[in-house]
């Protein structure tokens, strides 16, 4: 049995963004101050910390989690995607420029969260109603957009994968 | 809005991790999703001294039929449920209530037995252990029980369950073949607590009579209440019988006051669910005929 003590580190062994990491964590860090404070991926927002607000969501294991409901050493041996693993500022996925063209972003605070969600639930959803969508953004606040410009974008990346695929 | 310091154990046995309960007492608390306790950690409403991460304990993950019920492990999130198609066929109650259970994302960590142990009384899985009359398997080691849903849910998070127990796997009823169930549940918005949730399973026999009914509520008292209505058996489920059972079920209701909803305003919320929920299932032919 794996025990540490209050107070001290553990060694964390991960894949995050496809690549092997290792650091060291106290247990009681959350995943999402280890990504932002000691992977330095600070495209992995903050907000509620009590898993309401979805800012700080990432894919463990393909599954998209809150990072602030889970702890650095429950992510070893897993793999952990933040928005980076999408795409790039010079090569944006096919929901990043959905989400370009669409304006379905203002501020940017809830966007790597919903990125994150909306890539693995189009993987499972690959054609979604507008109703799927939705139910899928209950899970994340954003206080700019409305909600509309980022559904329009879930959707047109939903059709755009289909066509790509057809 | 970071938690406190906690020894942490990973056991990598049910063996190891029930003497590790054992030993550490009402110091330990196990962390299985963790969808509802990391919250109550990161704002210390908790600060327990010890976390007892059952995360490793792979033999918990696994949904089985056993004595006429499903039987679900305690490491099974609740998305692995939803995305079952068998346990949603022999456990129909499952697909309406889990989508109304938190977010999809926080579905994907969060553990069934997990949300029977918090015992929040608003929370949709409990209620749903009620209503089907199920149980969970409970481990220490100094043995096994078996815990009936009535029995379980003692007050506001808390269950009869000792320091050092864990629940290893909640049985769910398989439904028998002409039973109908219901989930009915009012929040605010999608995915919060709901104000009050209502539940039901219902069987009509052949001449169109009620042969079964538990009514159940959620979010109205300490834990899931169980409406008693053996006496509805046998009678045609009307007009008349729904109003009846939605005010017995409004008047029998203990519902707390809070800055979301008064009492009053919850009460109503029960009658009015319980009535809808119930119009719903009467058959069509009486539905018809009425």
């Amino acid at each position: 049995m794996m025990t540490h003590k209050a107070g001290e580190h553990a060694a964390i062994a991960l894949t995050l963004d496809g690549t092997p990491v290792v650091e060291q964590a106290p247990t009681r860090m959350l995943l999402s101050d280890f990504l932002r404070q000691t992977c330095g991926k600070t495209e992995v927002h903050v907000g509620c910390e009590h898993g309401v607000c979805g800012a700080c969501t990432v894919r463990v294991d393909g599954r998209p989690v809150r990072s602030c409901l889970m702890f650095a050493v429950q992510a070893a041996g897993h793999h952990v995607e933040t928005v980076a693993s999408l795409g790039t500022r010079d090569d944006l996925s096919m929901l990043q420029r959905q989400f370009h063209e669409h304006h379905a972003l203002q501020c940017g605070f809830c966007t790597p969260g919903i990125l994150s969600s909306a890539q693995a639930f189009l993987e499972e959803h690959p054609e979604p109603t507008e109703r799927e969508v939705v139910e899928m953004l209950t899970g994340h606040l954003c206080r700019c957009t409305g909600y509309r410009a980022i559904i329009d974008a879930v959707l047109a990346c939903a059709r755009e994968r289909k066509e790509g695929t057809s | 809005m970071k938690p406190a310091r906690f020894d942490y154990y990973l056991p990598a046995t049910l063996e190891e991790a029930l003497a590790t309960l054992s030993e550490l007492g009402s110091d330990g608390k196990v962390l299985a999703g963790g969808q509802s306790l990391v919250p109550m950690l990161n704002m210390r409403i908790a600060q327990p001294a010890a976390l007892i991460d059952i995360n490793g304990l792979v033999d918990l993950d696994a949904i089985t039929c056993e004595h006429g019920a499903l039987r679900v492990g305690a490491m099974v999130r609740q998305a692995t449920l939803e995305r079952s198609g068998p346990a949603l066929g022999q456990v129909p109650l499952l697909a309406q209530a889990l989508p109304l259970v938190g977010h999809w994302q926080t579905r994907n960590r969060g553990t069934l037995c997990g949300s029977l142990a918090h015992a929040d009384p608003s929370a949709e899985l409990p209620l749903l252990l009620s209503v089907l009359n199920g149980s969970v398997e409970v481990h220490s080691s100094r043995g096994v029980r078996t815990v009936a849903a009535r029995d379980l849910f003692v007050s506001f998070f808390t269950t009869s369950l000792e320091a050092d127990e864990l629940i290893v796997a909640a049985y769910l009823p398989i439904a028998p073949a002409r039973r109908r169930y219901a989930f009915n549940e009012f929040a605010q918005r999608h995915g919060d607590f709901a104000l009050v949730s209502v539940a039901c399973a219902v069987e009509f026999d052949e001449q169109g009579m009620l042969a079964h009914l538990t009514l159940a509520l959620g979010g109205a008292g300490e834990v899931p209440l169980v409406v008693e209505a053996a006496d509805a058996l046998g009678r045609l489920l009307d007009r008349e019988l729904i109003a009846a059972l939605a005010e017995r079920a409004s008047t029998a209701c203990d519902p707390p006051s809070d800055h979301h909803a008064s009492a009053a305003f919850r009460r109503q919320l029960v009658r009015t669910l319980t009535g809808r929920m119930l119009t719903a299932l009467v058959p069509q032919e009486e539905a018809a005929a009425t």
